[in-house]
């Protein structure tokens, strides 16, 4: 790839500090009752880095990402993005859902999906028409520009999503199960895709998943959800090499071992199985 | 979608082709001339009195003599115009109203019981109001047509405006899109196949109680004129008017549908099979 990096504009430096969650806290209120989805979570995610969160079914995953996202108000504690506190969708920030064919505009071409945020955010034209092509032939969808998203196969679908979410020169990508929905194949694509972008773009990432697998090949690191009420079990660090390959990194027997820590943990907190603090 | 299209065909092919099936449209025009034969042979025969039902080969003459006449032509024009402006401003007002109170959940709750209130009421009720307010004015039935045709486009705008998918409403916030934005590009998008609905419902409606306000208020136009052909003893021209009202209800449907494919490619009504 010959095209100029996009997204890595006024970056700062890798050793500062991009997202940092302190003691978030989400009580669903319903009528008459209210359910706790997240108890205390702390971490946080340095600049330039690619974090994969994991957790059991229903270990409040999605709560998580939607408070990060500005997109859910927090019942406690916050979220701070660049310095700034988090109270409504920040504008450094690009979201890529798990249901892409929900979260692409059926009305409009795979152009003007990609182009409309940019638009709102009133990129000039001539800026506008570079970020698009070199976003969709970053996912390798340059011929597809025309297309209606529903003319294209679901594994498109996401890359047409991840070409937005791009495009949008986000300093973090949060990404919400965008592979759960997709086939096996497909999907090994799509992780070596986001892998490619990251090291080109230097975007951080943040990536949300139920795979074990997925989260150990993806991340740098992999912060491990106990069950519902939520807190943090674990941070494993993946100290595999950074060249990742879908063949050779998942025959390591490294990632066997990473990947055995990794299921433990989640086995544990399906069980109720709490930090000692 | 191969693999899918030819499991699907065996269940047909295996009862053999012996005839290809009439299209519809040919099918439709067997049963309308069924229709004319019925209409033309029964007063012939003498099994209804033809002082109340004529041949259709009258009405067909009678019409003829009424397209020569200045006055049809004046009251072809005033039902049409009447219809428009009436449809016009009701669709502008129940699409504007629609968003604005679906889109803002108060409002919507606020509302709630006003037009369940008001919906209901049937337009020709308010015949003696619009009377008292307007005589026998154009502007009298103009009202009828607005009341009528409003409530269908609101409850569908409003049903519309509900149906914003969640995940495309969060992606619009997530990618900041201001509110005027989100309308634009979100809302009506998807509000825009009940907009078509409303039209077409609002169409019909609308032509109704443009000819009922004509026939029952006097105000100019072809219900009038119904009216008039009606007492004045002219059975087969009234039965030709009410043939061109009936057609103008065909012609308005067809239009409405044509606007609503056009509009409406992306959506999966219309868009039909996907090519890959």
């Amino acid at each position: 790839m010959t095209t100029a990096p996009i997204g890595a504009a006024a970056r700062p430096e890798s050793s500062t500090t991009m997202l940092d969650v302190r003691n978030l806290k989400k009580v669903y209120e319903g009528r008459g009752r209210s359910v706790e989805a997240v108890r205390d979570l702390t971490f946080t995610i340095a600049s330039g880095e690619l974090v994969c969160i994991v957790g059991p079914s229903g270990a409040g995953k999605t709560t998580l990402l939607r408070c990060v996202a500005g997109l859910l108000d927090s019942t406690a504690g916050e979220v701070v993005l660049e310095g700034e506190r988090v109270t409504g969708p920040p504008p450094g920030m690009a979201v890529v859902f798990q249901e892409y064919g929900r979260s692409l505009f059926p009305w409009m071409t795979v152009r003007q999906n990609v182009e409309l945020p940019l638009k709102e955010k009133k990129v000039p034209k001539a800026e506008r028409q570079r970020l698009v092509r070199e976003a969709l032939e970053a996912v390798g969808l340059a011929d597809a520009q025309g297309a209606h998203p529903w003319q294209l196969s679901g594994g498109m679908q996401q890359r047409v999503a991840i070409a937005r979410a791009v495009a949008y020169e986000p300093h973090l990508l949060l990404m919400d199960e965008p592979f759960a929905a997709v086939d096996a194949q497909t999907r090994a694509d799509l992780e070596d895709l986001v892998r490619s972008l990251w090291k080109r773009l230097g975007v951080t990432v943040l990536f949300v998943t139920h795979d074990i697998d997925e989260s150990v090949y993806l991340g740098q690191r992999v912060i491990v959800l106990s069950d519902s009420p939520t807190v943090v079990l674990e941070e494993v660090t993946i100290d595999l090499p950074d060249e990742r390959d879908q063949l050779v990194t998942r025959s390591l027997p490294r990632f066997a071992e990473l990947r055995a820590h990794v299921y433990e943990l989640i086995q544990q907190a399906k069980g109720g199985h709490r930090p000692a603090s | 979608m191969t693999v899918a299209v030819t499991a699907g065909t065996p269940g047909r092919g295996r009862g053999g082709r012996r005839h290809r099936p009439l299209p519809t449209w040919a099918l439709g025009l067997i049963g309308l001339a069924g229709l004319v034969t019925v209409v033309e042979l029964a007063p012939r025969a003498g099994l209804v009195d033809e002082r109340f039902l004529p041949p259709f080969s009258d009405m067909v003459s009678a019409l003829a003599d009424q397209a020569a006449t200045a006055e049809f032509w004046q009251s072809l024009l005033e039902t049409l115009r009447g219809w428009a402006i009436g449809l016009s401003i009701a669709m502008v007002a129940g699409v504007v109203l629609g968003i604005l109170i679906g889109g803002i959940p108060l409002l919507r709750a606020a509302m709630n019981s006003t037009i369940e209130f008001l919906r209901p009421i049937p337009s020709v009720a308010l015949i003696p109001l619009a009377v008292l307010l307007f005589g026998t004015d154009m502007r009298s039935t103009l009202l009828l047509v607005v009341y009528a045709a409003f409530w269908q486009v609101l409850v569908q705008v409003l049903y519309g405006v509900q149906d914003v998918d969640p995940v495309a409403r969060e992606t619009a916030r997530s990618y900041r899109f201001r509110p005027l934005t989100q309308v634009r590009t979100v809302i009506w998008p998807t509000a825009l196949p009940y907009m078509m609905t409303g039209f077409r419902l609002g169409a019909a409606v609308a032509l109704i109680l443009e000819i009922t306000g004509e026939l029952i208020i006097g105000s100019p136009g072809l219900g009038r004129q119904i009216a008039v052909a009606q007492t004045s003893g002219a059975v087969a021209a009234m039965y030709a008017l009410v043939i061109v009202v009936g057609l103008i209800g065909v012609v308005v449907n067809v239009i409405a549908r044509a606007a609503e494919r056009r509009a409406l490619r992306w959506h999966p009504s219309i868009r039909g099979e996907v090519p890959r």
